[in-house]
């Protein structure tokens, strides 16, 4: 594919906010919302008057309690924005589809500064009872009867990704050897990196005998490869790249994206469980970009289950398929100073469920050098941040200006 | 055990029924394409392989294979308690065809991917339930 047809390289990252991040900090979802966007905004240099773009992941939702709470028309109002362009929805290629969504708008030349966003107030939402962001159906009585891909789960009580990833786990497991002692890497390596990330919610030390130890949550998933639902907003503004000038410091790079969905949509008739939908998206990223995976200096992968993120590590090409394993093993290569630095914040197994966006923000610090004390001692020039896991995936490779 | 445990029930619509209702009569059916012989599932108005339209309700063996499975801990559900075993299963009349259920009638501990099962139907409020026990023993050794 010729440089000129790869349309992202028109549109970069001009800076990025992240509000309050934590556990049942009872803020309204758009106040989240507005402190991180209002960093985002600055962070780029712009104000609010420039902004003539808005995407965000899901849009407004009601149910599951706290997956969102706030789409565009409430972001719109609060900041009497005037738009150009304006997408929010959920039928995407993973959370950071709604970045997508942003490139092309601008690459297109339909907005120029895109203002991206995505909340959750999950760990509020959740108050003391069960898991705010699974659906069951159940237990308020009633007549409920469930539709769509639900009613082929709900019934055998599988209503949560921790049994669909799960049964994905189990596959690997079975097919490659893999064990929850290589697995586990993915937990330790990110429990340890969150210890330097001041807003992460665990930063108290975990060892393998904690990871061993802990309770089953789905076989062969223990609770410390499920994420924590977190309260929290996180923004980007995504800008044409010939209006770089306007910002603050040279913009991150969009070297290339992966959007591909090339197996059925569905997250038990998906044709390899053990890929799931990213291996399409990570091979449309190789297809559009000259480097390859061994250019890539720290990884941003997500971890709503740990098996994901394992599976995306195969699926980009940092080790084979089914190697995922034995590349865990031990820990070294994904720490700050193997060979793939991962989920250097701590990911949202330890630094909240940020859902997919909290990756993208990681990434960008980590380019611009701005990364704090979790700042990698050899300053990175190409990332790759990826979200989604199942029949949902984005992943994009970013790179530092130069 | 005689109370049955707490299950969210699928709607029944006309383009379901035949899946939902089938294990009255003991059978687990789909929709076959009349022209090419595809299996569809979930239910479709079209055959996802040689787009004809001539779809017949068709009652497939009832044998699968585990496919996957997990061991579920989590209490989601009132009266449904783990741990229990969802699986998805893949049946023999086609690569792919496959069904997200439970292995009932073992432990949990004796679930191996590959393992041979068999469909057995259960009755909530008038909704068939598919699920799949291990065949038996004889089978499994063929």
């Amino acid at each position: 594919m010729k440089a000129a047809e790869i349309g992202e390289r028109k549109a970069v990252v001009a800076g990025v906010g992240q509000s309050q991040v934590g556990r049942r900090i009872y803020r309204e979802a758009l106040d989240l919302t507005l402190e991180a966007s209002l960093e985002a905004i600055e962070d780029a240099g712009l104000t609010r008057e420039d902004i003539d773009g808005l995407a965000t992941y899901p849009g407004n939702m009601g149910i599951p309690p706290g997956f969102s709470g706030v789409g565009i028309t409430e972001v719109h109002d609060a900041l009497r924005l005037n738009l150009n362009w304006f997408a929010g929805g959920l039928e995407l290629p993973g959370q950071l589809g709604a970045v997508a969504n942003a490139v092309a708008a601008v690459a297109t030349g339909l907005a120029n500064h895109v203002l991206c966003f995505r909340t959750v107030w999950e760990a509020s939402a959740q108050g003391d009872k069960g898991r705010a962001s699974v659906t069951t159906g159940g237990g308020g009585g009633g007549g409920y009867r469930a539709t769509g891909f639900q009613q082929w789960t709900l019934p055998y009580g599988a209503p949560s990704a921790a049994n669909w990833i799960g049964m994905m786990a189990q596959r690997h497991f079975h097919e490659f050897g893999t064990t929850r002692e290589q697995l586990g890497q993915i937990a330790i390596t990110e429990r340890r990196n969150a210890a330097k990330n001041p807003k992460a919610i665990y930063t108290e030390p975990m060892s393998m005998d904690d990871y061993m130890n802990v309770r089953m949550v789905s076989t062969p998933l223990c609770l410390y490869d499920c994420d924590v639902p977190a309260d929290g907003s996180t923004a980007f503004i995504i800008s044409r790249a010939d209006r770089a000038g306007d910002l603050r410091r040279p913009p991150v790079r969009i070297e290339a994206l992966g959007t591909a969905l090339r197996g059925r949509p569905s997250w038990d008739q998906f044709d390899d469980l053990t890929t799931m939908a990213l291996r399409d998206a990570a091979a449309m990223l190789w297809e559009r970009t000259d480097l390859k995976p061994a250019d890539v200096d720290v990884a941003e992968l997500y971890d709503g289950f740990s098996f994901i993120t394992l599976a995306w590590l195969e699926a980009l090409g940092f080790c084979k398929h089914g190697e995922g394993g034995p590349f865990l093993e031990g820990g070294s290569r994904i720490a700050p100073d193997g060979e793939i630095p991962l989920n250097t914040h701590g990911g949202q197994l330890s630094a909240g469920r940020l859902h997919g966006f909290g990756f993208f923000h990681e990434a960008c610090l980590q380019l611009w050098g701005e990364a704090g004390e979790r700042q990698l001692a050899k300053q990175p020039e190409v990332a790759v941040a990826g979200a989604g896991g199942g029949p949902l995936a984005g992943v994009f490779l970013l790179t530092r200006s130069r | 055990m005689s109370e049955k445990p707490f299950r969210v029930l699928p709607a029944i619509v006309p383009e379901t029924e035949h899946f939902w209702l089938g294990g009255a009569e003991g059978e687990l059916r789909f929709l076959r394409c009349d022209d090419c012989g595809w299996w569809l599932h979930p239910p479709a108005p079209i055959c996802p392989q040689c787009l004809s339209r001539s779809l017949s309700v068709t009652a497939a063996s009832g044998d699968a294979v585990v496919h996957t499975f997990t061991v579920n801990w989590q209490p989601w559900y009132p009266n449904l308690d783990p741990p229990y075993v969802i699986a998805i299963v893949e049946l023999p009349e086609q690569e792919g065809l496959r069904l997200t259920t439970n292995i009932v009638g073992c432990e949990p501990d004796d679930v191996r991917i590959g393992m041979p099962v068999r469909v057995t139907f259960e009755d909530y409020d008038g909704v068939w339930l598919p699920f799949f026990e291990p065949a038996e023993p004889a089978k499994a050794a063929s």
